[in-house]
C-alpha cells in the first residue's frame, strides 16, 4: 500500500465518524452528511494522490464535507421543502443544549441506535454512519441483499427525519439504558463475525469482530466511567485473542478445550486482563458489576489457564450462578451446565440441560452440548441422534464440519463400548 | 412538530374501563406543559362507517376500514420539539390509559 492509500485508509477508520458527525450537527440530517462525507472521501483520494497529503488530514475531510453538503444543498436549494437547510448556510446553527457528555460522534452513536429504530435498522445505521462501512458491504456481512439493506437504512434515516429523532446525549437519566441499547447494537455485530452465519461464508468474519471492536473503544473512549462498557471491550478482547485457535487448517471450528493456547493473541488477552481487574477494583467497592463484566470475568479465567485441565471451573460456576441471578436466560442455564459438567459430572450437567428442552429446542448449541454430555456417558446412539439435530441447525460450515467429525467418532452403545477402551 | 398519539386497545384483552379519572389529570398536565393540541376517545368500531365515493356513487359501509382485534380507541394530538420527549410522554400515557400507545408524526 502506497503512503497516500495507506493515510486514506487510517483517515477513513479514524476522522469518518467526526466527520459525519460534525455535519450532521451543522445541516440536521443524516443523509445530506452521509453523501457529503462519501464524496469527501472520494475526493481525498484524488487530491492527496496529485498534491500530497494535507497538513491535518481530519479537518480537510471536514471542511471539503462542508463545502460538498453546501453545494449539494444549494442545488437542491429551490425546492421549497428544502429552505429550512438552506437556512443553515447562514453560518452553524446554534448547538443543542448539552446532555451528560457532549460529543458530536457520541450524539451520532446515540441517534443511530435509539430505541426507535428496529435492531437490525440500528446495526445497519451503526455500520454505515459511525463505522463508515458501505451499505453492500454491510448488506454481504449480513447475508441480505444490497437492495433490502438499502431500503433498510433509508427508511432508517427517513424515520429520524420524519419522526424528528434528535441528535443529541440523552439526559443523564436516560442515559444508562440507551447506553445498553448501543452495547446489544455493538455485541450483535461482534457475534455475527465471531461465529458467522449461513452455510457460504466464513465461520470467522474478522471484518465484523474487528469493527465490533473499534466502536467499542470509540465508546469506551467516550464514556470512560461505564463499567458496562468496559466489560463489553474485554469480553471482545478475551474472545478475539482466541481466534487465531478457533478454526482448524481445514476449517473445522476448534471448541476451547483443544485450541492451541501458545496460537492466542497475548497482548489482547493481557488488554482484557487488564480491563477485567479494573471492574473487579471496582466491584469490590461496592459497584454492582452488570452481565458484559461478568461474561469478561468469565473468559480472562477461561484465558488465564496455560492448559485446559488448569481451568478453574469453580471460579466459572461461582461467576455463572452470579450470572444467573443478575439476567437469567435458558442460555446462560446451558453454558453454566458445561462448567457443572466439569466439577460434578456429565450426568448432573444433562439433568440441568434436559431441564432446557423446551427453551432451546431450536438453538443448535443447546444439541450440541447435550450430544457432547451423552458422548461422555456412553450413550452414543443418543449422543448421535443430538449430534444428528445440533447439525441440521447449525449455520456454520466450520461448525457443521466440528460436529459431523464428533459424530462420526461416536462408538457403539453398550458394553462393546467398555470392551473396546 | 405535531405527533399523533393513538391509544390502542384490544377486543380480546381489553384495558381497563375506569381510566378517565387519570387521563384527565394527565391531560391537565399535557395542557399545562404546552404538549396538547387535540384529544377525544372514540366511540367503538361498531359505529364507524366507511364511505368510498371515488366511483359513480358513494358507497357506504358498515364497520371500520380494516377489521382487526386491535382498534383504534381514542386520539391525542401533541406539540413535541422532538421524538424522545413525544415518547417520554406516550410512556406516560400508556399507563395512565392502561393501553397500547402508537406515535406518529405529521408529516
Amino acid at each position: 500500500m502506497s503512503d497516500v492509500e495507506e493515510a486514506i485508509t487510517r483517515a477513513h477508520h479514524d476522522e469518518w465518524a467526526r466527520v459525519v458527525a460534525a455535519l450532521t450537527r451543522r445541516f440536521g440530517a443524516l443523509d445530506i452528511a452521509e453523501e457529503a462525507a462519501a464524496e469527501a472521501f472520494a475526493t481525498a483520494v484524488e487530491r492527496w494522490r496529485a498534491d500530497g497529503l494535507p497538513p491535518n488530514p481530519g479537518a480537510w475531510l471536514t471542511t471539503t464535507a462542508g463545502r460538498k453538503a453546501i453545494d449539494r444543498i444549494r442545488r437542491e436549494h429551490k425546492r421549497d421543502d428544502k429552505h429550512k437547510e438552506a437556512r443553515t448556510l447562514h453560518g452553524d446553527t446554534p448547538p443543542e443544549p448539552l446532555g451528560a457528555i457532549d460529543d458530536d460522534r457520541l450524539r451520532l452513536i446515540f441517534t443511530c441506535c435509539h430505541p426507535a429504530l428496529a435492531v437490525e435498522a440500528r446495526v445497519a445505521l451503526t455500520l454505515r454512519m459511525v463505522g463508515g462501512l458501505t451499505v453492500p458491504e454491510i448488506a454481504r456481512a449480513f447475508l441480505v441483499q444490497g437492495t433490502t439493506m438499502e431500503q433498510r437504512v433509508t427508511r432508517a434515516k427517513a424515520k429520524i427525519k420524519a419522526a424528528r429523532i434528535p441528535y443529541r446525549m440523552p439526559s443523564a437519566d436516560d442515559l444508562p439504558a440507551r447506553v445498553s441499547g448501543v452495547l446489544t447494537v455493538l455485541f450483535l455485530i461482534f457475534n455475527e463475525g465471531y461465529l458467522a452465519s449461513g452455510p457460504g461464508t466464513d465461520p470467522v468474519r474478522h471484518d465484523l469482530t474487528t469493527e465490533a471492536i473499534r466502536l467499542t473503544r470509540l465508546i469506551r473512549a467516550l464514556l470512560p466511567q461505564d463499567g458496562e462498557v468496559a466489560g463489553l471491550l474485554a469480553l471482545m478482547l478475551l474472545i478475539e485473542a482466541r481466534r487465531p485457535a478457533r478454526v482448524s487448517a481445514g476449517g473445522e471450528l476448534v471448541p476451547l478445550a483443544e485450541q492451541d493456547r501458545g496460537a492466542w493473541d497475548a497482548e489482547l488477552i493481557a488488554e482484557g486482563h487488564r480491563l477485567v481487574r479494573e471492574r473487579l477494583a471496582a466491584a469490590a467497592a461496592g459497584e454492582a458489576p452488570g452481565r458484559y463484566q461478568i461474561l469478561a470475568a468469565i473468559n480472562a479465567v477461561h484465558t488465564s489457564a496455560r492448559d485446559i485441565r488448569d481451568t478453574d471451573w469453580s471460579q466459572i460456576l461461582a461467576l455463572y450462578d452470579q450470572l444467573v441471578r443478575l439476567a437469567p436466560s435458558p442460555i446462560t442455564a446451558l453454558n453454566r451446565a458445561v462448567a457443572v459438567a466439569e466439577l460434578d459430572g456429565p450426568e448432573v450437567a444433562l439433568a440441568i440441560v434436559d431441564r432446557l428442552a423446551e427453551a432451546l429446542a431450536g438453538y443448535h448449541a443447546y444439541h450440541a452440548t447435550r450430544a457432547d454430555l451423552l458422548r461422555r456417558l456412553g450413550r452414543s446412539r443418543q449422543s448421535r441422534a443430538a449430534y444428528d439435530r445440533a447439525i441440521e441447525l447449525a449455520g456454520n460450515t466450520g461448525e457443521t464440519a466440528y460436529l459431523t467429525r464428533r459424530r462420526d467418532q461416536l462408538r457403539p452403545d453398550g458394553p462393546h463400548t467398555a470392551q473396546s477402551r | 412538530m405535531r405527533y399523533l398519539v393513538s391509544v390502542i386497545d384490544d377486543k380480546s384483552d381489553p384495558g381497563s374501563t375506569d381510566r378517565r379519572p387519570a387521563i384527565s389529570a394527565f391531560n391537565e398536565r399535557l395542557i399545562a406543559e404546552g404538549y396538547w393540541v387535540f384529544s377525544g376517545g372514540l366511540a367503538g368500531t361498531d359505529a364507524a362507517t366507511v364511505i368510498d365515493n371515488r366511483g359513480e356513487q358513494a358507497v357506504f359501509s358498515d364497520g371500520p376500514f380494516v377489521e382487526s382485534k386491535e382498534y383504534l380507541a381514542g386520539v391525542w394530538v401533541w406539540e413535541a420539539p422532538d421524538l424522545d420527549v413525544a415518547l417520554k410522554l406516550a410512556a406516560e400515557a400508556s399507563k395512565v390509559c392502561d393501553r397500547k400507545i402508537e406515535v406518529r408524526p405529521f408529516l
